[in-house]
């Protein structure tokens, strides 16, 4: 009887789980799927539930070579990977010195990291926006690269320092045992092992790069234009359908990069994110 | 010894913040020689290696090699190998690239490291498994890849921080003699850092005892065995039953003053530096004799103690008695067991009878 009881209950239980699961799904996948349909659709409007007709068009429209679409994502692209380049440069060290030396304001140093982040962002990239037009930085790719440094960096380093405190100090000392220097050490030992962190970090950044805009739009427009800038365009005039095409080449990346930092990042690392 | 030892640490001292970890060591180890480090934690048994090894600083002090002096050089340039307790094998490289990474950075050519790296995993039972990463090992197997690494180049001296004490108590008792035998063979100078004593008496040519920085006492296994130098000596070495005396040296004896359990006695005094006073006396349960009080039979030197039986237990071979003897309780072994309960009279010859005036050395 209680049996019974307890087992019908248990089926119960799948109501609501079944409901807020559907509700998330939905919230996750509803504004994708439009998204979807938005990029196929020729003709859509109120009260029509699904568009009056489809078609590539927008597409065509988009990735001519008046539409900028292929400038932008080249621009993009090209940004995401220096500022990728300069951060692990930057970070690589510094995560390094933060994670083994026994730095005075060590906490400190990490949390310096964060104040790009901690102001807002219209203000900072103004003023960075006047002093780049002095030092003829404004409208450059490497200007717009800074920008995104400056931004990715917090990630990178504190990513990397993560990274590199997970790995036993002993690993490295059996290698100097051996009679590695300092410097063969580091590439022997601690890099590869330190790699899956740097890798992930390295994924961050690139995605911070690909989805900054107010610091893009201040250092690099008009002269250098970037996806976001050009999803804006499209979104405030109204066209949905390049807009939606956009957004789609932002989010291609995203999906197929987080999918490699769950592998990549393990819970030995992340644990020590911020430490 | 007459001829400078093959490493020679003279006043090596470190500090841990204000704390002082290592007190001017003094140290000679001769080429070829097994010497254990042996200490319980924290007497800085592990610092005196990693300072050997060029991973600690000491504040003060020299460290030779050979004659030259290798105190400021970093750890890749002392040519020792160091084994750690965690083995530390990288876990990206296969047990072969492991094993043969020493020699890939002394520039051997790929053929003669393969079968140099070969040989060695033949020396240590490692075939088959070159192609694997260290995860995929057992312990023992790991342990001796992380060996294995560090003798594929013949470093002068190896170090070995407690390279046994990760391993099943079965196979380390196997592991001791393979490593010392190994050690024998190949004539490596080896520094092997232990807590555990029945592991340094068995493997080492050499004992030094650490205790809080300094060294005890060192000499061979027998001497710090059967004359430890101070009451911290014999209580680590298994001495653990305490007794409490009056001693008062009359010529070459130490005429013992009646106490709660033994009447009065003498035993000879036999080169120990004493003096009359109160004598903490230590000695080993296996050391101790025990006989019905009505029947004492005629006695050799030593000290004749009564007591009551208070439990008895079999560990094994022998049985052991917890004894009350005045207002203290020692451990006494016998082929025969008595009840609890009963009266004994509890003789402990004089060679292993450790005496110590109270006030030197107390045990901390």
């Amino acid at each position: 009887m209680s049996s019974t009881l307890r087992s019908s209950l248990s089926t119960l239980w799948w109501v609501p789980r079944g409901l807020i699961f559907g509700l998330m799904a939905f919230f996750i996948f509803g504004p994708l799927f439009n998204l979807l349909l938005w990029t196929v659709a020729e003709k859509w409007y109120f009260p029509h539930t699904l568009p009056l007709q489809y078609g590539f068009s927008a597409w065509e429209r988009v990735f001519a070579p008046r539409g900028g679409a292929l400038d932008s994502l080249r621009n993009s692209l090209v940004v995401a990977v220096l500022t990728v380049a300069v951060s692990l440069a930057l970070a690589v060290p510094a995560g390094y010195a933060l994670a083994r030396l026994k730095l005075p304001f060590r906490s400190l140093i990490l949390l310096a990291f964060l104040i790009p982040q901690a102001f807002p962002n219209l203000t900072v990239y103004v003023n960075v926006a006047r002093i780049f037009y002095e030092i003829r930085l404004n409208g450059t790719i490497p200007g717009v690269v800074l920008v995104h440094v400056s931004h990715g960096l917090v990630y990178a380093v504190w990513i990397a320092t993560a990274a590199f405190s997970a790995i036993d100090v002993e690993l490295e000392q059996a290698a100097r045992s051996m009679g590695a220097g300092a410097l063969r050490a580091f590439f022997d030992v601690s890099l590869p092992l330190a790699a899956p962190g740097l890798m992930a970090s390295a994924i961050f950044v690139f995605l911070e790069s690909l989805d900054e805009f107010t610091g893009s739009y201040f250092v690099g427009a008009p002269d250098v234009n970037m996806l976001p800038l050009l999803l804006y365009t499209a979104g405030s005039g109204g066209n949905y359908q390049t807009a939606s095409i956009t957004a789609l080449l932002l989010l291609v990346p995203s999906l197929f990069f987080m999918l490699i930092v769950e592998r990549f990042l393990k819970a030995d690392v992340l644990s020590r994110v911020g430490r | 010894m007459s001829e400078a030892g093959f490493l020679e640490l003279t006043g090596i001292e470190s500090a841990y913040g204000s704390t002082a970890v290592l007190k001017s060591i003094d140290l000679s180890v001769r080429h070829g020689e097994f010497v254990a480090l042996l200490g319980s934690s924290g007497c800085g048994k592990t610092t005196l290696l990693r300072a050997i090894a060029g991973f600690v600083t000491p504040t003060a002090g020299t460290i030779r090699v050979g004659g030259y002096d290798v105190t400021q050089q970093p750890p890749d340039k002392r040519g020792m190998a160091l084994m750690f307790q965690s083995y530390a094998l990288w876990p990206h490289m296969t047990v072969a690239d492991n094993i043969g990474y020493g020699l890939k950075l002394r520039g051997v050519s790929r053929a003669e490291r393969a079968q140099k790296v070969a040989a060695m995993q033949a020396l240590l039972g490692l075939e088959g498994l070159g192609e694997r990463k260290p995860a995929n090992l057992s312990g023992g197997q790991r342990q001796r890849v992380a060996l294995g690494r560090a003798l594929v180049i013949d470093p002068e001296i190896l170090l070995l921080d407690e390279p046994l004490s990760n391993l099943d108590a079965r196979i380390r008792l196997s592991v001791r003699h393979e490593l010392r035998a190994l050690q024998q063979r190949l004539g490596i100078t080896a520094i092997h850092v232990t807590h555990d004593r029945e592991e340094a008496m068995v493997m080492a040519d050499r004992i030094v005892i650490l205790d809080a920085g300094q060294i005890a006492q060192q000499g061979s296994p027998e001497e710090v065995y059967n004359k430890p130098a101070s009451a911290f000596v014999a209580a680590f070495m298994g001495a653990e039953n305490l007794l409490t005396l009056q001693g008062s040296v009359e010529g070459d004896r130490l005429v013992i003053a009646p106490g709660p359990a033994n009447a009065l006695g003498s035993v000879p005094l036999a080169s120990r530096p004493l003096v009359s006073g109160a004598i903490e006396a230590r000695f080993r349960p296996e050391a101790a004799q025990l006989f019905p009080v009505d029947a004492i039979p005629t006695l050799g030197p030593g000290m004749t103690f009564r007591g009551l039986v208070r439990s008895v237990s079999y560990p094994g071979g022998v049985w052991r008695h917890v004894v009350q003897l005045g207002d203290r309780e020692v451990l006494a072994d016998s082929l025969q067991a008595f009840a609890a309960g009963d009266q004994v009279a509890l003789h402990v010859p004089a060679p292993s009878l450790f005496l110590f005036n109270s006030d030197a050395n107390r045990i901390r």
